[in-house]
C-alpha cells in the first residue's frame, strides 16, 4: 500500500547507511513549519528501526508511516511543534 | 426532580474533570518517552580507523534526538579530531582474528596501509560515511568534541594541529563534569 501524504519535502538518503538517515532526517524536519510532513527515502535496512526510535525519543516529530517497498523504504515524518 | 437533576449535574461535572485529569496524565505519559535534553559523555581513547566510528555515529545520532552530547578525545582518540590524521587513520590486522589476514602476514611492512584499503573501500561499498562526513555532521549538530590538554601535550601535538571546532584546554576534570550529568556515559 502507498502512503498519500501532502509532503512539503522528500529527502533522498538512498545508499546511505547508518547513522545518516536520522541525522539528515532530523537536520530536514528542523528545516520544516509546523504540520508539514517530510518523506524519506532510504536503502538502509536498519533505517526503519532506526527512524522510529528517533521519532518515538524526540519530542515534536510524529512518525505517521513507513512504508517497506521491494527495494526502497519510504517514512513520512511530521514535525508537530 | 429537582433534586435528582442537580445530582445528575454534579456527577457530571465529576466525571468531566476526571476524564480531563486523566487526559492530562496520558500526555504527560506519551510526553515522556522523548528524551530530549538527555545529556550523553562519550570518552574516545582508541584512533585506529574501525574504533573512530563507534564514538562519531553515536554521538551525531545522539545529536538529532536532541541531546547534549561532549566527546572527549584522549591519547589516540585525539587522532580522530586531528586535521591531518583524521583522514589518514589505519587499521591493522595484527591481534584481531576476525580478520582474514594471518598475523604473521599482516604483521608484514605494508600491510596495515593493505588492511586499512580493504575496510576503506567496504566502508565506501556500504555507504557508510566517512570519518571526515561525520565529524562535520556531529559538529553541524551541536556536539562538542574535546581534545585532551593533558595528551596534547604528551604526544607533542599542537592544539593548532585540530579541527577549528574542536575544543582544547581541557582535562579530566571537564569531563567528569559533564559525565556527573550525564545520563549516559560511554568509554570507548
Amino acid at each position: 500500500m502507498s502512503a498519500e501524504y501532502d509532503t512539503a519535502t522528500t529527502l533522498d538518503v538512498k545508499g546511505a547507511s547508518c547513522p545518516m538517515p536520522v541525522v539528515k532526517t532530523k537536520a530536514a524536519v528542523d528545516d520544516l513549519a509546523e504540520g508539514e510532513v517530510l518523506e524519506v527515502l532510504a536503502t538502509d535496512a536498519g533505517s526503519v528501526s532506526d527512524i522510529d526510535g528517533w521519532a518515538a525519543a524526540t519530542d515534536g516529530v510524529r512518525l505517521l508511516e513507513q512504508v517497506e517497498g521491494d527495494d526502497v523504504f519510504k517514512h513520512y515524518v511530521e514535525k508537530t511543534a | 426532580m429537582s433534586a435528582d437533576t442537580e445530582a445528575t449535574d454534579g456527577e457530571d461535572d465529576a466525571l468531566q474533570a476526571r476524564v480531563a485529569e486523566l487526559e492530562a496524565r496520558l500526555a504527560e505519559l506519551e510526553a515522556g518517552t522523548a528524551t530530549d535534553g538527555s545529556k550523553m559523555t562519550i570518552v574516545a581513547t582508541k584512533g585506529t580507523f574501525d574504533m573512530a566510528y563507534p564514538p562519531l555515529i553515536l554521538a551525531s545520532t545522539a545529536a538529532a534526538f536532541g541531546w547534549d552530547v561532549v566527546v572527549f578525545h584522549t591519547f589516540w582518540g585525539l587522532d580522530i579530531l586531528h586535521e591531518e590524521k583524521s583522514s589518514d587513520l589505519k587499521l591493522s590486522a595484527v591481534g584481531n582474528p576476525n580478520m582474514p589476514v594471518p598475523n604473521a602476514l599482516a604483521a608484514l611492512p605494508g600491510m596495515d596501509r593493505v588492511a586499512t584499503a580493504m575496510m576503506e573501500k567496504r566502508i565506501d561499498d556500504n555507504g557508510t560515511a566517512t570519518v571526515e562526513e561525520l565529524i562535520e555532521v556531529s559538529v553541524d549538530q551541536g556536539v562538542e568534541l574535546q581534545a585532551c590538554q593533558m595528551t596534547i601535550d604528551l604526544l607533542d601535538y599542537d592544539e593548532d594541529d585540530f579541527y577549528d571546532e574542536v575544543t582544547v584546554g581541557v582535562g579530566a576534570a571537564t569531563a567528569l563534569q559533564h559525565m556527573a550529568e550525564s545520563d549516559v556515559q560511554l568509554l570507548v
